[in-house]
């Protein structure tokens, strides 16, 4: 087909056509780096368009329904914009090392980049590939096979974000956090992370994502981790976006033998949230734990959808998500275990547990199992109910007020998958963060 | 002097059974009382609708604490104004830090009552004396409300709950079921050192060996919902020896 514009059947959205006009004036504005990347990307994102419900991996979240128009993108942000964000997504306790974006944009003010410990660079985007570094050159889009179109999206428009390396057997012990503070105005956001550990090293990756505006504005947020033989990380993701936002994530890894991922995504807030995780297991040995809490009130919409690819042998997934669902918010969990033919001894396991506050919550539960290789174990499953009414009466029975003793209930629910992050002070300031997002109305 | 409990000519029932049946029973401060009685004859319904658990219901009569209508109060109400259960199967909290329950128990009821909160430090320095006293290991405290406890860990834990919030109104509900021969002497003790004239306990048992250690004021013999015998302490010996057949036969 060359390059041939499809033309699709169907006559296309107006935010589908949008998209494809700031396309084309980001094309005639000069080449931005990674020209052909972003061009296949895009050729790729038209063939389908905007997902809609009757794909398959987006059934419960009918972007081509939410997204009826398409922010602009984000100009520069203000003087006044950046001072707000001097101490947003502050994890209290947590001496992280900031790498802050406000608006989209890379803020070196608001950034922590001096003193990097000897083997660890952190770059932005637009430096990397200015610099035209050739990791950045390629690897981004590159870590795993993902055919998505919110993704092909990203990989199209990527404005900025970080490019992280951490060199063989270097442990960095200080969490690097990313801050992506949202613009004031209604705007689109395409961020880009690729962060690379090397054999034998270990770091922590915090991504904080923050809107304090009531105004609508669209993240379409991608991180691609690449773990070397032996190489760990422990990645950590918060959602607290604006109250009429629409946040789009995609993560993809891809772990060669031995390599540890420890994946936990917490969605505090946002009209829609949708989280997408491609795990390639590529290595003997390789383990992933990817765990996720959902605390969603109003009419708020989270989407958890997992790949879990196994291609080698001795592998080992566990999934564990939490919802906790007030008045009429949604949750959505989708994973797919696929076992390629010779990954023997591989362990997957997945579990969706969630906790109705309300009769008009609701979540959706979508596990799927393929299978290609006989000596594996594989289980899934799910659970929906409401607090225990023994507990609560035990519990006030102490003395313990009704909402404060659903609150430490709710807690103990969430407790379990926070109670995993190893590092201890992120893992304070998580519980704290949950704790506080229980006890506000 | 208003007496601490004043039950008058109560029924209650649980889905849709009327378990107690006119149950009059009045308890001041400084007194204990024991309430002995067969199985299933509501001992433990009185302790569950003096509470206020869920699905418990008052068809007639009153319930008094201190002169307050219970009926009229929430279940965590009741505990502020001084009435504590040590429940005859204490159930397990998954997730809740003992500390944690144990604090926010203590300071929520402190601060209906509009008093001063606990400090942590102060908090725990308490609850470690208790733990002495009951013979508990703080490594137990560590762990969630009572998970992983055996039978007789809860029972212990139940009365350090009690001893901290220094309730008005006690009622142990079996609480000595469950405890070896040494534990039972180092719970009774624990019980014995919340005697006081301001305080008012009601040990339900079906043992008398209890009443060696907690000595009762009053003994009371209930049967299908009522009290249909009061006494002494001798009144536990008897039973003893007697059983609860005549009583039954009474009841019916
Ligand atoms: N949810 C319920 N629905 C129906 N009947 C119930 C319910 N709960 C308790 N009962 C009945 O109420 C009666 C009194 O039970 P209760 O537990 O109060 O007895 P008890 O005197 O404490 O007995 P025990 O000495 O065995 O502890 C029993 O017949 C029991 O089966
Ligand atoms: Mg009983």
């Amino acid at each position: 087909m060359g390059n041939a514009p499809t033309t699709p059947a169907r006559k296309l959205t107006d935010a589908e056509a949008r998209l494809a006009e700031i396309f084309a004036m980001q094309q005639s504005a000069g080449a931005p780096q990674l020209a052909k990347l972003r061009t296949a990307a895009f050729d790729a994102f038209s063939k389908t368009g905007l997902p809609n419900r009757r794909d398959e991996a987006w059934k419960y979240t009918d972007l081509r329904a939410l997204l009826r128009d398409v922010k602009p993108l984000a100009a520069p942000p203000e003087e006044s914009a950046k001072q707000h964000a001097r101490n947003a997504a502050t994890l209290t306790g947590v001496a992280s090392r900031r790498v802050v974006f406000v608006g989209g944009y890379f803020a070196p003010a608001l950034s922590d980049l001096a003193d990097l410990e000897a083997g660890l660079s952190v770059m932005s985007l637009s430096e990397a590939l200015a610099k035209g570094d050739a990791a950045a050159m390629t690897q981004i889009g590159n870590v795993g096979e993902v055919d998505d179109p919110a993704f092909a999206l990203n990989t199209a428009f990527m404005g900025e974000g970080v490019v992280i390396r951490v060199g063989a057997g270097v442990c960095v012990d200080r969490p690097i956090q990313l801050v992506f503070v949202a613009g004031a105005q209604p705007a689109t956001y395409f961020l880009r992370s690729l962060v690379i550990v090397e054999k034998g090293a270990r770091a922590t990756l915090i991504e904080s994502f923050e809107g304090e505006t009531a105004q609508e504005y669209h993240v379409n947020a991608a991180t691609e981790v690449v773990l070397e033989e032996g190489a760990s990380l422990e990645r950590l993701k918060i959602s607290h976006e604006g109250a009429a936002a629409m946040h789009v994530s995609t993560f993809v890894a891809s772990l060669a033998a031995g390599a540890l991922l420890s994946d936990f995504g917490l969605n505090l807030g946002g009209a829609v949230l949708r989280n997408q995780s491609f795990i390639n297991i590529n290595g003997p040995g390789a383990h992933a734990a990817m765990r996720g809490a959902n605390i969603l009130k109003g009419k708020e919409h989270a989407d958890a959808t997992l790949f879990l690819d196994h291609a080698a042998e001795r592998s080992e997934s566990k999934a564990l998500f939490k919802s906790v669902l007030d008045d009429s918010s949604q949750a959505v969990f989708q994973g797919k275990i696929l076992v390629r033919p010779g990954a023997q001894k591989t362990d997957a396991r997945m579990m969706a547990r969630t906790l109705l506050l309300s009769e008009g919550a609701q979540a959706n539960c979508k596990p799927e199992l393929e299978i290609f290789a006989d000596d594996v174990q594989c289980a899934h499953g799910s659970t929906v109910g409401a607090l225990d009414e023994n507990l609560i009466f035990y519990l006030m029975a102490r003395g313990i007020p009704q909402a404060e003793a659903q609150s430490l209930l709710t807690e103990a629910f969430v407790g379990e998958v926070i109670d995993a992050v190893e590092n201890r002070s992120v893992r304070d300031a998580l519980s704290a963060l949950v704790s506080e997002r229980l006890r506000t109305q | 002097m208003t007496a601490l409990l004043e039950i008058r000519d109560l029924k209650a029932e649980i889905a849709g059974k009327q378990i107690l049946n006119g149950y009059d029973l009045t308890v001041k401060a400084g007194e204990v009382h024991a309430i002995m009685g067969p199985n299933g004859s509501g001992k433990s319904t009185l302790s569950y609708v003096l509470s206020g658990r869920p699905g418990y219901k008052i068809t007639e009569g009153q319930a008094l604490l201190a002169g307050a209508d219970l009926s009229q109060m929430s279940v965590d109400e009741r505990a502020a104004a001084g009435l504590f259960l040590a429940f005859q199967y204490p159930l397990e909290v998954p997730g809740v830090a003992t500390m944690t329950f144990l604090r926010a128990a203590l300071n929520a009821q402190r601060k209906k009552r509009g008093e001063e909160e606990m400090s942590s430090p102060d908090m725990i320095k308490r609850v470690k004396e208790l733990a002495k006293i009951l013979d508990m290991d703080m490594e137990m405290l560590r762990r969630p409300v009572n998970v992983g406890f055996s039978g007789g860990e809860k029972k212990r834990a139940e009365t350090l709950q009690m001893m901290l919030l220094e309730p008005k109104l006690c009622i142990l509900d079996e609480t000595d079921s469950g405890l070896d021969i040494d534990a039972l002497k180092v719970v009774s003790n624990g019980v014995n050192q919340l005697r006081s004239k301001d305080r008012g306990i009601v040990v339900i048992t079906h043992y008398q060996r209890l009443l060696d250690y907690i000595t009762p004021d009053v003994v009371h013999v209930q049967s299908a919902g009522r009290i249909v015998r009061t006494g002494g302490k001798e009144l536990a010996l008897e039973l003893e020896e007697t059983g609860y057949a005549r009583y039954q036969s009474e009841a019916a």
